[in-house]
């Protein structure tokens, strides 16, 4: 027999690999790299979010208007008719002259991000176009990681977090057993999560079932309910705290053992909740949570330690999410479901099941096939159909690509296609052997004869599934990357893999025998 | 065994004008059905929610219908089987932006009191997100036709690339006539489809296109339509064979794969169909049509090969040192 060839050798190499590659896949073990299943073979969430950027540059226009007031204040200009315009820019007017240069000078020292124009007396301000861009950048990075801290805390097995685009979030979340989980999960990603401790402002609460929102405003106050009874809170529209100066919330329970969130306040906070307490004894203070007062205790005395707890008659799983959406920080802005996608575990494993039986049914019927046709070349050709196999589940192993449906559906599509190129080949080998060549000769121009058209018609499909790949999105990516790992490992085992093999047992293949080995009557064989 | 044994090319050319008048009446219908009645978009591309519910036994169909029309915000919602009578599949074009509260959860209420019954599926698409998606799949598609146009170009010869190109789009387009006609709901995993047959039916074109290429070389007719004839017979068993293989699996994957699958195996299996015909009967023709010379390919051939043989020597000069 002849020694070994190298492209025996490389197949075998190849073969060895995608067999102990693919083994931690199909095993399911707990060690080594494996094929992560797709949301719609596995079940759970996947949504992509947009994002309100236009509320986190309306609240810096906010903070700008309050930073005016505070530089002017402090260097005692004199103003009037700050106002904000269209939610771009603030407007408001001098009313010395002798101050504009002083004025602008302050306001573009002060400012960043921003341009002050001035027409005599009346000043406007607004963000530059780059400040504009960074404060939606930053809105949209903030919430990217305050969703996955939220998700995270909450225990789930490996959900995604990503920015996708310029303004999308993609939260995937694998693993959602019911609709209740999932619609928790919704909650805790929308909350806003904004914590706020007012006064109440006792003097007038006993009118503010008649107040108006506006009679309110010209108080210096705002009206919010109960988040439970709908009884409304007169309460200073300037809250003592926020929940920027919060540093940790947990869920613990009351003296009726009912379910309560504690928070920490760091020093600076909770140095204002003790002179805030101190001075405030025998009034009430709103626990104010996304504009709903949670809770509105009297004060019977000064709180020093910064440790305060919500009560609101909550769900014992309400107070765990809550205190998950407190300690993640609030979202700069609000976020919006562009598109979901919740796929059930009995759905997911059903899908796996029906296109398992494809895969099977569809190799088998090509295997017996390939026998049929062309005797022994067939054999060979299956054994570079199984190592393909092989080679696609260990290459996306390896990569810790996805596999999704239609991806699934691109491995039962690569097993049809993959034969390809061992039918070029053998039909080569058996046009040549018709014309009256020698065996030897006919496998090497045989394999020779169809290289280019291999070559040429893989390359082609490549380019489609790559652009495939580039342009698609999720489930669609997956078929993309099983195709063209499928094109490439059948290139591979199609062209190295069986031409080494026709080398290596060549001496056995006898010439009386091609209806044997390559499936055709022996007489051309001269 | 052997079916397609060769032993004289058959005379396809000769034929080619049938099967152009058969192609062009099956494009014009194609083109007609895409105009005249459109494609079923699905959430993919229109945007709006779809759910799908299993029910214990038999699906209360009616009972479902009634449940949503009792909200007037689901107007225009429809309710069908899925694959089998357990289960159901509710469309409707509106969708929520709202993060704590959607169309699912609300479905889900309207159903309660229709049976036991387990949410299996919402699938909710934003109209934005629905045309973007569906721009980018174009583009796709486009982007696609020009690397395979510049590959073959530059691979052969431009007649070629045209002439490959022109087939797909052939194929792509009596697909997507199918699709209208058999009313599939057009989503992603359609447009996966597609850009599968685009790749699968090239494949078959190029391996045709490689053999006639070759022929051009070996055959001493310079005839191109019997150059034509005898590689399209040549390759006709390997054709047959891959699509035969291919057909198989598809066909597998379109009975037994599941529902959710179908719309994308059945979108395959027409591809199979009409790319193995058109890369059989269509194509060359093109090349053919599009005033291929055999003479001026031979020419520049030979000329390539001057240049190869002329950097050869040079390089062998440089090598031995005598430039």
């Amino acid at each position: 027999m002849k020694t070994l060839n190298f492209r025996v050798i490389l197949f075998a190499f190849a073969l060895i690999f995608g067999v102990v590659f693919s083994i931690p896949s199909l095993t399911q073990s707990e060690s080594g790299k494996k094929i992560t299943l797709g949301l719609d073979l596995q079940g759970g969430l996947h949504m992509l979010l947009g994002i309100k950027s236009e509320i986190a540059i309306e609240s810096r226009i906010k903070s700008m208007a309050a930073s005016v007031k505070y530089i002017f204040d402090d260097e005692e200009i004199i103003f009037d008719a700050l106002r904000m315009v269209d939610g771009e820019q603030i407007t408001f007017e001098l009313l010395d002259a002798d101050e504009v240069a002083k004025a602008k000078a302050l306001l573009e020292k002060e400012l960043e991000g921003t341009v002050v124009i001035n027409n005599g007396l009346k000043f406007s301000v607004a963000m530059t176009e780059a400040e504009v861009e960074r404060t939606k950048q930053n809105a949209i990075q903030q919430a990217v990681d305050t969703i996955r801290n939220r998700l995270n805390e909450f225990g789930l097995a490996e959900p995604t977090v990503a920015k996708q685009g310029e303004d999308k979030i993609l939260v995937e979340v694998p693993g959602i057993k019911t609709q209740e989980d999932e619609q928790r999960i919704r909650e805790l990603i929308a909350r806003a999560a904004h914590l706020q401790l007012m006064a109440v402002d006792e003097d007038r609460n006993i009118r503010v079932n008649t107040m108006s929102m506006a009679e309110a405003k010209s108080y210096g106050d705002v009206i919010l309910p109960d988040v439970n009874t709908g009884e409304k809170y007169l309460l200073r529209a300037i809250p003592v705290l926020d929940g920027s100066m919060l540093t940790d919330a947990k869920v613990g329970f009351d003296e009726n053992n009912q379910p309560v969130i504690n928070f920490t306040l760091n020093g600076q906070g909770a140095k204002i909740f003790g002179d805030f307490t101190g001075v405030s004894v025998g009034k009430r203070m709103a626990v104010v949570l996304d504009n709903k007062v949670y809770s509105a205790p009297v004060i019977n005395e000064r709180i020093g330690g910064g440790r305060v707890q919500i009560s609101g008659r909550f769900e014992l799983s309400e107070a765990h999410d809550l205190a998950i959406a407190l300690r993640s920080g609030a979202l700069l802005a609000p976020v919006y479901v562009m598109e979901k996608r919740s796929v059930g575990p009995s759905l997911g494993a059903d899908s796996i099941k029906a296109s398992s039986i494809a895969l099977v049914l569809g190799f088998i019927l090509v295997v017996i096939f390939m026998v049929v046709y062309y005797g022994m070349a067939g054999v060979i050709a299956n054994v570079a159909l199984i190592g393909n196999l092989f080679l696609i589940l260990a290459i996306m192993s390896l990569f810790g690509a996805t596999l999704t449906l239609p991806g699934m559906a691109g491995i039962v599509l690569t097993v049809g296609m993959a034969v390809d190129a061992n039918v070029i080949i053998s039909e080569r080998i058996r046009e040549l052997l018709h014309e009256g060549k020698s065996i030897a000769k006919s496998i090497e121009n045989g394999y020779s004869n169809a290289f280019t058209a291999i070559w040429d018609a893989n390359v082609t499909t490549l380019i489609a599934a790559t652009v495939l790949y580039a342009y698609g999105t999720g489930a669609i990516k997956g078929f993309a990357l099983t195709m063209s790992i499928g094109i490439m490992a059948s290139m591979l085992t199609a062209i190295v893999g069986t031409h080494g093999i026709y080398q290596w047992i060549l001496p056995k293949i006898e010439k009386n025998k091609l209806g044997l080995w390559f499936g055709i009557k022996t007489e051309g064989a001269k | 065994m052997e079916i397609f044994k060769y032993k004289k090319p058959l005379s396809l050319m000769d034929k080619s004008k049938r099967f152009g008048l058969l192609s062009v009446t099956l494009l014009i219908l194609s083109l007609g059905l895409m105009i005249g009645k459109g494609f079923n978009y699905g959430i993919d591309f229109a945007g709006g929610t779809l759910i799908q519910v299993q029910y214990e036994g038999k699906a209360p169909i009616e009972k479902v219908r009634e449940a949503i029309d009792s909200d007037a915000s689901y107007e225009g919602a429809t309710v069908t089987f899925f694959g089998s009578e357990d289960e159901v599949v509710i469309r409707t074009k509106t969708s929520s932006k709202a993060l704590g509260v959607d169309v699912g959860d609300q479905i889900r209420a309207l159903l309660q009191g229709t049976g036991d019954f387990e949410v299996r599926r919402v699938d909710m698409v934003g109209a934005k997100v629905g045309s973007e998606l569906r721009e980018k799949g174009l583009m796709a598609m486009v982007l696609a036709i020009i690397g395979i146009l510049i590959y073959v170009s530059f691979r052969f010869e431009w007649r070629f690339a045209v002439a490959s190109v022109m087939a797909l789009m052939h194929d792509v387009t009596i697909a997507m006539g199918m699709i209208v006609l058999f009313n599939v709901e057009v989503n992603l995993d359609i447009l996966a489809a597609l850009l599968t047959i685009l790749g699968y039916s090239l494949n078959d074109t190029i391996i045709v296109f490689d053999r006639i290429r070759e022929g051009i070389r070996t055959i001493k007719d310079p005839d191109l339509g019997a150059i034509i004839d005898e590689s399209v017979t040549r390759t006709l068993s390997r054709t047959t064979l891959t699509s035969l293989t291919t057909f198989f699996v598809v066909l597998t994957l379109y009975l037994f794969g599941g529902e959710i699958i179908n719309g994308f195996s059945f979108t395959l299996l027409v591809g199979v169909i009409v790319g193995t015909y058109s890369s059989i009967f269509v194509a060359s023709p093109i090349l053919m049509w599009l005033g291929f010379s055999v003479g001026g390919f031979r020419e520049k051939e030979a000329e390539k090969l001057k240049r190869e043989k002329e950097k050869e020597k040079m390089r062998a000069m440089y090598e031995n040192g005598t430039l």
